[in-house]
This record gives structure tokens, C-alpha cells and sequence, in this order.
């Protein structure tokens, strides 16, 4: 498969070490000032050219959010953020989609290629044509600052009546299906960053499976800030319609800088009666250099809602980059017989901060999740597990299981769990475990004695104590986070 | 800010009215009035805890600011309340309202019991905890116990009964172990009626020397019973407690025991029954400050009714404790489906040499234990009976004292047969 | 092979080796015997270069190399194998993968090209077939779930595949049955031949009936108190440590 091995030459260029995707590509931008309040909302709402609902919607949103304040319960400290200093839009002059190479600018096909996306999808991202027989099975979109820069296989995708484009897109085309539902998982004004994403979103995939359709390929989208002083704050809306199927994949990386930059995501998905949607993330943001200096504060808020019987969510994130993640992958599992999973490796070195969990939300009978997580805090970092499990009075026959657990590497580290586990139903059965430990020394010795370095001894160790974790993400996805984590640890021992 | 309303104006309410009584009467407290004075000004900025609090998210104190209580006075107990004083070996010091009763206790060998006056100690952290400076700004007696060093100080029973009056007391204690002493303190609050229990316990270990805390938790059906313990252990000591709550109709019980010598232990075991629309919290902050620590938690709660149980437990461990063994388990058992348990384990660890766990589970009886039970001949109400008694048995084994283990299963069958 | 003169260690502080005496010529098998405490775990974790063990004296040359001043990889690379007493469990770790990781780790370290997947795999398979490994203990996690003997019998798997110029077989033969015993003692002298020498750190004479060494040392307090050939171990079979071991008398 031409597809991982190019992937896997992509990570064997990423183990060289360091944080490789910190490159900034010069681009002619369109940027708005600095600044929010309502005329830089109605300027990027007119910039996408947005019917005055949506306007209205980002209106509503924002005056939810000045009168909110920043939340505070989460272990990360930062200094305050001033949001009036942030570019809200910024663009790539380009008035349409690529039609074919020469319209994409060189330089993002470069970053397109230095961010490892493999050879044949940056051509489709480009828009060259490609014969079907060598079809990569993996659709992909890239989110370059605040648009959307490029889908691919919409074309194939369209013929079995699966919607993959930008969001912005989907507002034009689709704007009945994406008025029904934006919002309707995670309302403007349940959280500080969900409001303040609601007002001033700027792109994101939206994915659509007809009923009974099996989605042909992974769907895949590369997000990407780049400007200075730029936040990103994409929207994601997934909707999967009765006894459908989709895989879907996001991975994240930015340039290294020594300022930090917000990013304030979010995502929604719905599962109808039968439906099921696994959604994958390789989190690589730029964490902030060995001093703590610079790095991404990654705030997002995703939450599926499994509305229909038999309806199932699956979060897997691997999370190694960002200087702060702020982040709950979160399943409301209403539907009966519904599924919800969140498998979790969260890595934390130098200065990072994570405090990063979920919820699942238990209300329709017999509804069922598993979370499996696993935190590595290296350096002097802190890296918190926080979840919520709660069991509803008409959930019937709930089951829960949780396991998390916590390695230490280094003296000058934190691990913090904080689960919340709730139930109202005697027949529900709820079971949570975690662990702290540190890399056993016997086990360090076993590997050495073998032959192994202790960097390379550890990442086995690494690996192993994620691999619960790891075996649920698509294969080339796996590979890449298998390498991203011996990235991220590096000089964590000796 | 806008006027107060809802449960936030009473809580402010609630805490007015204590200050306000602290004033009228606070040259005839007892005690150092400058800790006092300082506690007074602390109710009267923060006031009680609220219900956005992190520490109280799952206790709401609304229906406790609702209530009204005088202060306490002197009062004589029945002789029904009396008995209810199991017969355990040992020294009695019997405290009535929230008062120290002479008549009614005993005499300690060789060590010293001081009465009168709250024995404030130097461990509570009135800024830290609320209701501890609640307690402080009006506590009027207490029991300061002082073990010297090396004597084995046999069973106290410090017995706190409440004759059911409408009112609020706040009794201090500071318990402390010399080097190398030991100590079983059977603490018992019993009572009936509607009244508020505020109590502090200190307890001040020394190297080498052990206390076993036995509590039981009998209030009175309408009565709040919010307690709060600080146990600080130096090297090699222990503090092994376990807490059984039974009565009240809101209850709390915050534990901070903080491991302050290598090789320290602190065991914090306790059980929860609860039935009707109790309310009862078990909350601990276990902190390991020093290397070689180690600490125990088995938390069990059985609910039926409308009742709800909170377990809140947090370990802590220092950058400096490296090799601590950091062990909790908390499990309820959801009898009816009314119940609700609501549960917070938490971690926070700076030292990577460490080994803690976690676990937590929620869940009704077994239905295969309960059908083998069954198919064996047993009546369902007494395999009932059986596997939650055997379900208690993780938290209560380890009460190596004999006579109050026995009262304690006493009062859990009693609870089960009166549950029915 | 493996010269070792005066070496003295410690742990905490506690003395464990008081000056030991060894020279094991390339080609030879010998075996060290010994009561309980006597320093034969100690010795293997010395050599092997475990932390914890202060050197307090002595030198330990390992085919011309000072082994005492190396990290336990480098010692691994050079040729030195340790067959542990307790293998350890790596959960979610894969015993194939680990297996491949440590023999390209030592052959890259000695300037020697990495073996494939394909290659690799090939040569698991036949060595694993020869100590009657089923082929899914390479796909188990390392030594995770396995019993005493096949953990043993893993050990000697590893060290068939990484072809040390000296292994040390700590107490190998313990928690084997009969039939695993012959297994693991097959797998020890198919490599026997003038490039391979090896330390047999066992209790019994048992393990020696199988691997017949060339020289038994006996170890008491932290020396080598006899030498002789195999004939010493029955002789120890036969009257016990007493016989030999003048302060245990």
C-alpha cells in the first residue's frame, strides 16, 4: 500500500527529533485586524458570503459569550489571554477552490508535503485527475488557518451520497441540513470557548452519511494554523444518518513560535438509529519549545450525541502536542442500546499542560462506554485525566467501565486524575480504575540488557503501556502516534 | 452583583445569623478569643460553603442554612439516650449539647483529659475550611486529650448525644499522642431530633505512636452532622480510623490527614447506610508529605430509599514522597431505585516513584450471588442481608477492636432490620 | 572470553562479592553452585551491569573490554546475555517486536545491517519451533501470561536468536519441569561450539546433568571457595555445601 509506506517515510523523517512540522510557509494572507467585537464577526460572516441566519447565530453567540467568564476549574495555568490582540480571519488570497495546479499556490503545496500528507493526496489536493485503480483510501480536507483550502474525492464520495466539504461550503450547498444541526450538540453557550468558537468560526469539515451508507473511505482533514497571531477556531459537524458508517481522521500541527496561539475548536457529531461514527485524532500541535516558551492553547470542545437505538461514538485522540489542552471528548448517549468509547493517550513534556478526559452521559436504556486512558507526563509538565461518567434515572441496565492509568517519567512531573462517576440506577454497573506508577527499573534493565538504548527502552515501554489505545486508531495513523510519542519524550530520560 | 436569592441568599442568611450570635455573646466564650475574633471575621467574608464550590458540589447546604438553631445549653440526656452508649471498656467522657459532663464520665490513668473549653490545637485550618471557622467563632467546649510518651492509653469513649433540642453546638477536640503512644478513641455521636453537629477533632501523632478512631455516626433523623477531622502523622505513626454513618438526615465527613514523617500510615476506612432522603458525604485529602508513606482507603456505601451518598477522596502526593503507597477503593451498592451515589477519587501526584490506585464501583446486589444463595434455601430477604453484609466485611475487618467492631455490626444489623 | 579478577560489590553498602576469581576461556561452559545468599544473582547483575550494584574493586575484562565501565546495552552488544532468574513481563509489548528491536539494536551497534521483517520472522519461527514454542508466544506480549516455564524457555529463545559470545543462565532450571529442562539445556548446547561460553548459576545438579560444564565453581560469602571439574557437582549432590564450604561446616 503506497499510502503507508509513504506515511512511513514521513515518520521516519519526524524521528530525527524535535518538533519537525514547525515550519511557516509564506503565504499572501487575508488577514482582518486584530480584534472582536461585531463588526469583525459580520466581516468574516460576509467574507464567506453567510445567509443572515448564521449571521444571527454568531450575533447571539457572541453576546452569550462576553457576559461568560473563562473557565477556571481546570489544572493549567496560563497568563490571561487577551482575545482583543487576535487576528480572527485570515485567508490564503485566493478567491476559489483550486481547479488545478497551477491555481495552488507552491508554497502550501509544501506545507502540504512538510506536514507529511502523502504524495498522491497532495496532488488531489492540488486537483490533478487520478485514475480510480490507484485511489487512496483516505478522502481528505485541509484547514489551512481559517478556510478550508481543498477537498478531495468528493466526486467518488458523492456517488454513494456521502457530503464531505468545508463547512462554509456546506453552508451554501447544504444550508437546510446544516441549519438543523449546527449547534445542536454543543449549544453556543455551553462553555466560554464554545461560544466564543460560535461567534467567530471560520471553517471545518462537514461530513454527511446517507442512511445505510458505509462510508467507502477513512475521511481525513489536516488542520493547520500558520499565521502569527492568528487563532484558529474551526467547527466541525458530522452527521451520520441511520445504520451509516464513517471513520473519520484529523490531525493538527503549527509552526513553531515563540508567542502562544489559541485554538478553539469544535466538533459535533450525531448518530442516528444503528449509525456509527469513529472519529480519530493525532493532536500535534506545536507544544512550546524545552523552556515552555511559545505553543499552541488547544481549547476545544467535541461531543458526540448518539441519538439513535444502537447508535455508537468512538473518541481515539493522541494527544502529544500543544502547550495547553483544554480538551473532553464527550458521547450523550440517549439512544438505547447506544455506544459511546473514548481510548486516550495524552503525552506531556517540558512545560506542557494537559487536562484532558470525557464525559459519557448515560440516559437511554442499556447504553454502554468504555474509556481507556493513558497519560505519560515527562519533563515538568502536568497531565490531569478528568472524566465524568454519569448514569441517568431511566438508563436501565448502563454499563460503564473506566481504566486510567498515569506513568511518571522524571521527579519534576504531575499526574492528576479527576473522575466524577454519578449514578441514579441501581441496575446500571459502573467500574473505574487508575494507576500511577512510574517505567519499572527492572523492566528498563530487562530491555538494556537486551541491547536496547534507554531512550529506545522506554518508548517500547511507551508503546506498550498505550497500546490499548494505539490498536484503536486506522493503521497509518497508528504507526505516525507510535513515533510521535518516542518524539515527544525525547530528553525526558538520562 | 445582583440581590441575593435562592440558596446562595440563605447560606448568607445562615451565616449572618451565626456571626450575629457569635456577637452577642462573645465575652462570655470560653477560650482564646483572639483565634476566635479571627474566625468570626472569616465567617462573616466568606460564610458557609456554597454550592458552586468544587469541595461541595454533591452536598448543597441549602436545606442546612434553611434551619434554625439556637445555641446550645446545658441539658440532661434520658436514660433511652444514655444506653444507647454501647458497653465498651474504657474511659467515657460524655459530652451532652455539645457540654462536657463530669457526672456522667470517667476518670483517665496516666494521661491528661482537660475540659471546658475548646481545645482549639494549632492543626484546623479555620481559612481553608468553612465550617471549620463555624466552629471555631462558636465552639464552647471540647476535650483535650494528652497522651505522654510511650503509655498505652487503653479505649477512650468520647460519647457526643444530642437530647434532640433545637440547637447548635460545636465541640472542639485536640487529641495528642506523644512518641511511641497509643490510643483507641471510640468517637460516637448519637442522638435524636432535628439539631446541628459541628465537631473538630484534631489529632497530633508523633513518631512511632498510633491512634485507632472508631466512629459511628448515629444522629438524630432530622439532625445535620457535619465533622471535620485534621490528623497530622510524624514518622512512623498511624492514624487508622474508620467512620460508620448511619443516622442523620445531611451528614458530612471531611477527613485531611497529612503524612508528615517517613514511614507515616493513615488508614481511612469507612461505611455509609443510608435510607428515606438521607444525605451523607465521606470526604478525605490524604497528602503524603514525606517518603515511605503509606494509606488505605475502603469506602463502602449501601443506599436504599431516596438516599444519596457522596464519596470524595483525594490523595496527594509530594514531590518529596517518593515511594508512597497511595491505595483507595470506594463501592456502593444501589438498593432501590431511587438512590444515588455520587463518587470523586482523585490523584494528584508530583513524585514519579510512587504507587497509587484508584477504584471505584457502583452497581446493584448480584444477582447470580443472590439466585446461588437462593438455590441454596436461603429467603431472599436474608441472602439480602448476607451479601451486603458480606459486602461491608473489606471495610470492617481490619477493626482489630474487638468490642466496638461487635457494636458496630450491632448497630449495621439494627439499621438493616429497621431499613425493612 | 571472560576474565574476572578481585572484584568486590556491594548493595547499600552491604558487602555481597569479596573478591572473585574467574576466568572462563572461549568455548567453555562453567557452572557456579551455591547456597542461598552466597552472591550468585549478585554476580550475574554485576556483569550484566544492573543499577544498584556498587563495584568496589576488581576488574571484569569481557572479550577484551572492560565490561564494568559500559551501559548493560553496550554489554549486550558486545555479546554478554543474561538469562534472567525472574524474566520480566512488558506489558503490550509484543515479543516478536521486542525481539527484532533488541537484535537490529546490537547488530546496528556493531556495524552489522538490520534483519527485515521477512528475515526476521523466518529465523523466530525455526528457533521457536526447535524449543517447541507454539509461534503465538511471538505474538504474546513479553513474558505476559506465561507460565514459569515458558518464560524460561523464552529467555533461552532470545538467546538463541541474539547469539551472545557468553550467556549467563541465572538459575534457569528454576520452576522447570523434566521435560522443559531438556528443552532449555538442548537450546544451550546447540550453541555450544569455540565462539560461545557460558555461566550456569544453578542450585542443583540437576540442570548440570544436561549441560555438562567444563568447570564448577562453588560460591560462598562472596568467593569462590572450590574448583574442579563436573564431577565436583555430584560430589555436592552427594554431602551437600558443608562438604566443601569450610565455614559453613
Amino acid at each position: 500500500m503506497p499510502a503507508v509506506a509513504e506515511t512511513l517515510e514521513t515518520v521516519q523523517a519526524a524521528t530525527e527529533g524535535g518538533y519537525k512540522w514547525g515550519f511557516s510557509t509564506d503565504i499572501e494572507m487575508d488577514m482582518a485586524p486584530k480584534g472582536l467585537n461585531e463588526d469583525i464577526i459580520r466581516l468574516i460572516s460576509a467574507r464567506k458570503n453567510e445567509p443572515q441566519w448564521l449571521l444571527d447565530w454568531r450575533l447571539a453567540a457572541f453576546a452569550v459569550w462576553l457576559k461568560m467568564d473563562e473557565p477556571d476549574w481546570a489544572m493549567v495555568n496560563h497568563p490571561p489571554i487577551d482575545y482583543q490582540d487576535l487576528h480572527y480571519y485570515a485567508a490564503p488570497k485566493k478567491k476559489a477552490g483550486p481547479k488545478s495546479l497551477d491555481e495552488v499556490d507552491p508554497e502550501l503545496l509544501r506545507t502540504y508535503e512538510k506536514l507529511g500528507i502523502p504524495l498522491k493526496e497532495r496532488a488531489i489536493l492540488a486537483g490533478v485527475e487520478t485514475p480510480d485503480d490507484v485511489m487512496p483510501q483516505v478522502a481528505m480536507d485541509a484547514v489551512f488557518d481559517s478556510v478550508s483550502v481543498a477537498t478531495t474525492f468528493k466526486a467518488t464520495l458523492a456517488k454513494s451520497g456521502v457530503i464531505f466539504c468545508p463547512i462554509s461550503e456546506a453552508v451554501q450547498e447544504h444550508p437546510e441540513l446544516v441549519r438543523k444541526y449546527l449547534g445542536s450538540v454543543v449549544p453556543t453557550s455551553d462553555n466560554y470557548f464554545a461560544a466564543l468558537n460560535s461567534a467567530v468560526f471560520t471553517d471545518g469539515s462537514f461530513v454527511y452519511i446517507p442512511k445505510g451508507v458505509r462510508c467507502p473511505m477513512e475521511l481525513s482533514t489536516y488542520f493547520r494554523i500558520n499565521a502569527r497571531n492568528t487563532g484558529q477556531f474551526e467547527r466541525t459537524l458530522i452527521i451520520a444518518e441511520e445504520a451509516s458508517h464513517v471513520s473519520y481522521l484529523e490531525g493538527c500541527t503549527a509552526p513553531q513560535r515563540d508567542e502562544n496561539q489559541l485554538h478553539a475548536a469544535v466538533v459535533e457529531l450525531v448518530a442516528f438509529d444503528d449509525a456509527t461514527i469513529k472519529y480519530s485524532t493525532v493532536q500535534n500541535w506545536y507544544p512550546g519549545d524545552s523552556e515552555g516558551k511559545g505553543g499552541i492553547y488547544n481549547f476545544v470542545t467535541k461531543r458526540g450525541h448518539c441519538r439513535g437505538a444502537r447508535s455508537k461514538i468512538s473518541w481515539t485522540q493522541v494527544e502529544t502536542g500543544s502547550a495547553i489542552t483544554w480538551k473532553y471528548p464527550s458521547c450523550v448517549l440517549q439512544g438505547d442500546d447506544s455506544v459511546g468509547e473514548f481510548y486516550s493517550v495524552a503525552v506531556t513534556n517540558n512545560f506542557q499542560q494537559a487536562d484532558t478526559g470525557t464525559k459519557m452521559i448515560h440516559i437511554g436504556k442499556r447504553t454502554k462506554s468504555t474509556i481507556v486512558s493513558k497519560g505519560i507526563s515527562a519533563g515538568r509538565s502536568n497531565n490531569t485525566y478528568r472524566g465524568l461518567v454519569r448514569i441517568d434515572r431511566r438508563a436501565d441496565g448502563a454499563r460503564n467501565f473506566t481504566q486510567c492509568d498515569s506513568l511518571l517519567i522524571g521527579d519534576q512531573c504531575g499526574a492528576h486524575t479527576v473522575p466524577y462517576i454519578e449514578s441514579r440506577n441501581p441496575t446500571a454497573k459502573l467500574e473505574h480504575e487508575a494507576t500511577t506508577s512510574k517505567i519499572a527499573e527492572d523492566q528498563l534493565f530487562y530491555c538494556r540488557q537486551r541491547g536496547l538504548s534507554e531512550e529506545d527502552a522506554v518508548g517500547l515501554i511507551v508503546n506498550g503501556f498505550c497500546k490499548d489505545v494505539l490498536k484503536e486508531l486506522p493503521m497509518e495513523f497508528a504507526v505516525e502516534a507510535q513515533k510521535l510519542l518516542a518524539v515527544s519524550l525525547e530528553g525526558s530520560v538520562g | 452583583m445582583s440581590a441575593p436569592s435562592g440558596p446562595l441568599a440563605a447560606l448568607k442568611a445562615a451565616a449572618d445569623a451565626f456571626v450575629a450570635d457569635y456577637h452577642a455573646r462573645k465575652t462570655s466564650l470560653p477560650g482564646d478569643s483572639h483565634v476566635r475574633a479571627e474566625a468570626a471575621a472569616l465567617v462573616a467574608t466568606q460564610g458557609l460553603p456554597g454550592p458552586r464550590e468544587e469541595a461541595w458540589r454533591y452536598t448543597p447546604l441549602r436545606p442546612f442554612a434553611e434551619a434554625q438553631f439556637a445555641p446550645a445549653r446545658r441539658a440532661e440526656p434520658s436514660a433511652a439516650l444514655l444506653a444507647r452508649i454501647p458497653a465498651i471498656a474504657g474511659t467515657r467522657l460524655v459530652f451532652v449539647d455539645g457540654r462536657f459532663h463530669s457526672e456522667l464520665s470517667g476518670v483517665p490513668e496516666g494521661y491528661r483529659v482537660t475540659t471546658g473549653e475548646p481545645a482549639f490545637g494549632h492543626l484546623a485550618r479555620p481559612a481553608e475550611e468553612k465550617l471549620v471557622a463555624l466552629n471555631t467563632m462558636l465552639a464552647e467546649d471540647g476535650a483535650a486529650i494528652h497522651v505522654p510518651a510511650g503509655t498505652d492509653a487503653g479505649t477512650i469513649i468520647l460519647a457526643s448525644l444530642a437530647t434532640g433540642a433545637a440547637v447548635g453546638f460545636h465541640p472542639r477536640h485536640h487529641i495528642v499522642l506523644e512518641a511511641g503512644a497509643t490510643l483507641t478513641l471510640i468517637d460516637l455521636a448519637l442522638g435524636d431530633g432535628e439539631y446541628l453537629s459541628n465537631p473538630v477533632l484534631t489529632f497530633e501523632v508523633a513518631a512511632g505512636a498510633t491512634v485507632t478512631h472508631l466512629r459511628t455516626q448515629d444522629e438524630g433523623a432530622g439532625a445535620f452532622h457535619l465533622s471535620t477531622v485534621y490528623a497530622e502523622v510524624a514518622e512512623g505513626g498511624t492514624y487508622d480510623s474508620f467512620a460508620l454513618t448511619l443516622g442523620g438526615k445531611l451528614a458530612r465527613m471531611e477527613v485531611h490527614a497529612r503524612l508528615a514523617g517517613p514511614n507515616a500510615a493513615a488508614h481511612l476506612n469507612a461505611a455509609q447506610l443510608l435510607g428515606a432522603s438521607q444525605h451523607a458525604d465521606f470526604t478525605t485529602i490524604v497528602r503524603h508529605d514525606a517518603p515511605n508513606t503509606a494509606s488505605r482507603q475502603t469506602v463502602k456505601n449501601v443506599l436504599t430509599g431516596r438516599s444519596r451518598g457522596v464519596f470524595q477522596g483525594k490523595i496527594e502526593v509530594a514531590r518529596i514522597a517518593q515511594k508512597t503507597d497511595g491505595y483507595q477503593m470506594n463501592q456502593a451498592l444501589l438498593l432501590s431505585p431511587q438512590a444515588e451515589m455520587d463518587s470523586k477519587p482523585q490523584l494528584q501526584i508530583y513524585a514519579d516513584d510512587v504507587k497509587c490506585s484508584h477504584g471505584a464501583t457502583v452497581g446493584a446486589l448480584d444477582a447470580d450471588q443472590l439466585f446461588y444463595l437462593r438455590s441454596r434455601g436461603v429467603p431472599e430477604a436474608e441472602a439480602r442481608a448476607i451479601l451486603v453484609r458480606a459486602f461491608l466485611s473489606e471495610a470492617l475487618d481490619p477493626i482489630t477492636h474487638e468490642e466496638a467492631r461487635a457494636a458496630m455490626e450491632a448497630a449495621i444489623a439494627a439499621w438493616w432490620e429497621r431499613r425493612e | 572470553m571472560l576474565e574476572i579478577k578481585g572484584l568486590r560489590a556491594s548493595i547499600d553498602g552491604k558487602a555481597i562479592l569479596n573478591g572473585i576469581d574467574l576466568v572462563i576461556p572461549p568455548g567453555e561452559v562453567h557452572a557456579i553452585m551455591g547456597p542461598n545468599g552466597s552472591g550468585k544473582s549478585t554476580l550475574s547483575y554485576v556483569l550484566s551491569g544492573r543499577e544498584g550494584y556498587e563495584v568496589d574493586g576488581g576488574t571484569a575484562t569481557f572479550a577484551g573490554q572492560d565490561i564494568l565501565a559500559m551501559e548493560p546495552e553496550e554489554r549486550a552488544a558486545a555479546g554478554l546475555f543474561l538469562a534472567f532468574q525472574y524474566p520480566v513481563e512488558l506489558p503490550g509489548v509484543n515479543n516478536a517486536n521486542f525481539l527484532r528491536t533488541a537484535l537490529n539494536a546490537q547488530r546496528r551497534a556493531r556495524g552489522e545491517g538490520e534483519l527485515d521483517a521477512v528475515q526476521f520472522l523466518k529465523l523466530a519461527r525455526t528457533e521457536a519451533k526447535r524449543l517447541s514454542m507454539p509461534d503465538d508466544m511471538l505474538k504474546r506480549n513479553v513474558n505476559v501470561g506465561f507460565s514459569g516455564g515458558e518464560k524460561k524457555r523464552n529467555e533461552v529463545l532470545q538467546m538463541a536468536m541474539l547469539r551472545p559470545k557468553l550467556a549467563i543462565l541465572d538459575e534457569t532450571d528454576s520452576g522447570l519441569d523434566i521435560d522443559a529442562l531438556k528443552i532449555v539445556a538442548e537450546g544451550v548446547n546447540a550453541l555450544r561450539g569455540p565462539g560461545f561460553s557460558a555461566l550456569v548459576i544453578t542450585h542443583y545438579q540437576r540442570l548440570l546433568d544436561h549441560i555438562v560444564p567444563d568447570r564448577v565453581h562453588v560460591l560462598a560469602n562472596g568467593r569462590i571457595v572450590k574448583s574442579g571439574g563436573p564431577e565436583l557437582a555430584h560430589a555436592l549432590e552427594a554431602g551437600g555445601y558443608a562438604a566443601v564450604i569450610p565455614e559453613a561446616a
